[in-house]
């Protein structure tokens, strides 16, 4: 079971097989509240680490989401379209986003690992 | 945020917020709660299905007592107040010069005065001109020591009526003065979600223990600002600041039913000659009900363009409807767009979603009239 590392704009990130799967963290789903839709970006696109590539709609308001990492998207949570509420029921398993080949697999590994993710949530409360 | 944390005014129910796990955020200057624990969504259903409770502090009460009040504050709303009978209540707009809308409020005659609510981010722009409209003998008295709530909700007058069996006699829009709980309230049989209810004016050192009564009633949850938002774009009405302003007229909200008829013989309000000529000849924009196709949201400022082509106007208020399962908007379009049924491209995030005109309300009204 690899590592799951997470990035300061919550999204965690899990590299297995060479693919890294991606997602948003308990305390983002919890920060939004319950998500009604999910516009993912496009099987092949090239991202950059930083950009906004994905946009999550709670019943209040709109928010992007980041690749954490460069690479290309190789595939996307399908099952969100119809069951949007995964994002909150499981944020951290079924509910993943986006898998990204990355273009440097240390980009991953120079991510906050979870103790430090958590540090970083209590500097925001 | 515009506003530190500090600056923030809190109403008289804040203690029982934070102990009921509100989540705080500033609006209009307030610290109020968005939602509770059970969140945004649960909130919205709650209230169509029981009763739910909102702390409406943050808006503004006010007085108007003397001879002649009445037709005072006609001088700057197009509403009939003079034909307003004792224990009724009604919507009104408070008009610019310029034929734009200043605030809508609503007004309420209790006999020897009338009772007036205005909005939370324009009570300090709309006491002050309906002050200097005033002729002598005609006194307005700011409210600043009472709290206001409201219970809305299919179960909300059932449950009301247990500590107070009057209330269940008022109409839609019917307002008159009850003991409930020990504390003298001001109740009127209206609100801002489309569901039955009331909204409830109390002295502010009482609100917190009246709060605590209503919250004990069976089937009473607390809602926040984010449901009380769905909910209401859900029954379809306007949020000011955001679907009208100084800009927009009454032609253009699709408010004119807020117009007194006599009024509409008189022109004697501030704006009326905007608002007759463009009955006359229509006006350059209409706000209308939106339904975007499929499950994604246009939230407002969305630019609206026809199928294929050019910006048309734009979406004021947006969002997701969790009674109606499906996104809605309302936004002003030419009004050569503004028909049921007309097809539309709003341009979320530079891609074109397709949407429709739709009657509004999303989800019907329940009023008890």
């Amino acid at each position: 079971m690899s590592e799951t590392k997470f990035t300061k704009d919550h999204e965690w990130v899990r590299l297995e097989g060479g693919v890294a799967t991606v997602g948003i963290t308990d305390h983002a789903q919890n920060a939004l509240g319950d998500v009604v839709f999910v516009d993912l970006p496009d099987v092949g696109r090239t991202v950059a680490a930083g950009e906004a590539i994905a946009v999550v709609e709670s019943v209040k308001a709109a928010s992007d989401v980041y690749a954490p990492i460069a690479g290309k998207i190789v595939e996307v949570n399908a099952g969100l379209a119809d069951n949007p509420g995964t994002i909150n029921s499981a944020p951290t398993t079924d509910g993943w986003f986006f898998r990204i080949e990355p273009a440097d697999a240390a980009e991953v590994a120079a991510l906050m690992d979870e103790a430090a993710y958590a540090a970083f949530v209590d500097t925001l409360a | 945020m515009a506003e530190s944390s500090e600056t923030l005014l809190e109403t008289p129910l804040a203690s029982l917020h934070s102990e009921l796990g509100g989540r705080m955020v500033p609006f209009a200057g307030y610290s109020m709660p968005v939602q509770y624990a059970a969140g945004i969504m649960q909130e919205h259903l709650h209230c169509r299905a029981a009763a739910s409770l909102f702390d409406v502090s943050h808006m503004g009460q006010a007085e108007l007592v003397g001879e002649g009040a009445a037709a005072a504050l006609e001088r700057v709303t197009p509403a009939d107040v003079q034909a307003l009978k004792p224990g009724r209540q009604r919507y009104g707009l408070l008009m610019t010069e310029a034929g734009g809308i200043l605030d809508d409020f609503m007004v309420a005659n209790l006999g020897d005065r009338l009772f007036l609510v205005v909005n939370a981010s324009r009570k300090h722009v709309d006491l002050p001109y309906i002050q200097a409209a005033l002729p002598a003998g005609v006194t307005l008295k700011p409210l600043p020591d009472r709290a206001l709530v409201a219970l809305q909700g299919p179960q909300a007058v059932a449950a009301i009526a247990t500590l107070a069996p009057g209330i269940a006699d008022l109409t839609f829009m019917g307002i008159g003065s009850f003991e409930i709980a020990g504390v003298k309230a001001l109740v009127s049989r209206s609100g801002y979600t489309g569901e039955d209810g009331v909204e409830m004016s109390v002295p502010a050192e009482q609100a917190e223990r009246f709060a605590r009564a209503l919250l004990a009633l069976p089937g009473v949850q607390p809602a926040g600002l984010g449901a009380r938002d769905s909910l209401r774009l859900e029954a379809g009405l306007c949020l000011y600041g955001n679907d009208i302003d100084e800009t927009t007229s009454p032609v253009e909200a699709a408010l004119t039913w807020s117009i007194g008829k006599r009024r509409r013989t008189e022109w004697n309000f501030p704006g009326a000659g905007r608002v007759r000529e463009e009955l006359a000849n229509g006006a350059k924009r209409l706000r209308v009900g939106i339904k975007p196709e499929g499950r994604q949201p246009a939230r407002g400022h969305t630019p609206i363009h026809a199928p294929g082509g050019a910006a048309i106007g734009e979406i004021t208020s947006g969002g997701f409807g969790p009674t109606l399962n499906g996104p809605m908007a309302m936004g002003y379009v030419a009004p050569e767009h503004a028909a049921d049924g007309t097809a539309l491209d709003l341009m979320v995030r530079g891609k074109a979603l397709a949407a429709r005109v739709a009657p509004t309300p999303f989800v019907p009204h329940r009023y008890a009239r």
